[in-house]
């Protein structure tokens, strides 16, 4: 019977898993077309996990601008996402930070040239000089 | 099952050590650092399932295996993770498999200190596996009357 889960055991030994294998599975049962999983597959895709954290933080900080500063910040993870075809997919969930003047400016930009494409269109004389 | 969105977080605590151990000495993880690697872990998990279900899909299964799990890895462009995963799946099974004959040996153990005390040696075990026998079948006889 494997009733003792390896995550969960009570002395401090090393552990094959740390994050804990009941999380690890009610994220993976959130997805509505999984039915079952066994535990097996559920020991690796926690292993896997802390891998991809692991490989995620050494990535981004050996790419990242806070090598000098020894800082890891959230600009370095969305570069990462940004940059990196591997992690392409985190893209979404680690979107660019941009300050909202620069947003606001960058609004405006867009809507001055539209509006300067309006008038082009309408008196040509600037266009041509 | 996820009744909260926040069931779906991996704790914090833990994710903040794996990620220092990864990192050299003394580096500073930002806060908002942490809280995006553990939102993109998340994301990973639910990444890799819904591969790994497909090629459990593929197969005609519908429990989804370890080998699924390496299967996906390869798709997502992680075959680094594979050697790894490949030795923890081996740890794990021998783990279990050292669990299994603990728990046996330790039921012996104790079946054989009962019994050493008056019963030669040499028939100990034949002795010991008429007992559990006998044992069994009253245990079992028990509980169809208590039915």
């Amino acid at each position: 019977m494997a009733d003792v889960v390896v995550g969960r055991d009570k002395c401090g030994e090393q552990r094959l898993v740390s994050l804990p294998l009941s999380r690890i599975r009610v994220i993976m049962k959130s997805s509505p077309e999984v039915s079952s999983i066994n535990q097996e597959a559920l020991v690796l895709t926690a292993k896997a996990t802390e891998l991809f954290v692991q490989y995620l933080a050494t990535y981004s900080y050996r790419h990242g601008s806070g090598k000098e500063k020894k800082a890891l910040t959230y600009n370095d993870l969305s570069n990462t996402a940004e940059e990196s075809e591997t992690f392409q997919f985190l893209a979404d969930i680690l979107p660019k930070k941009i300050l909202a003047s620069k947003y606001l400016k960058m609004l405006k930009e867009k809507r001055e040239d539209e509006e300067e494409n309006d008038d082009n269109d309408e008196s040509d004389d600037e266009a041509e000089s | 099952m996820a009744e909260r969105p926040e069931d779906l977080n991996l704790p914090n605590a833990v994710i903040t050590r794996i990620i220092k151990e990864a990192l050299p000495d003394g580096v500073n993880i930002s806060k908002e650092a942490r809280s995006a690697i553990s939102r993109a872990a998340s994301v990973f998990v639910l990444y890799a399932t819904s591969c790994a279900n497909n090629f459990a899909m593929k197969g005609k299964r519908k429990t989804l295996n370890a080998s699924d799990v390496l299967s996906a890895m390869e798709e997502m462009e992680f075959q680094r993770f594979i050697t790894p995963l490949k030795e923890a799946l081996e740890a794990y099974r021998r783990e279990q498999k050292g669990k299994k004959e603990a728990s046996e040996q330790k039921k012996k153990d104790k079946d054989k200190k009962t019994d050493s005390e008056e019963q030669d040696k040499s028939r100990d075990e034949d002795n010991d596996e008429d007992e559990e026998r006998l044992e069994e079948e009253e245990q079992n006889e028990d509980e169809e009357v208590d039915n």
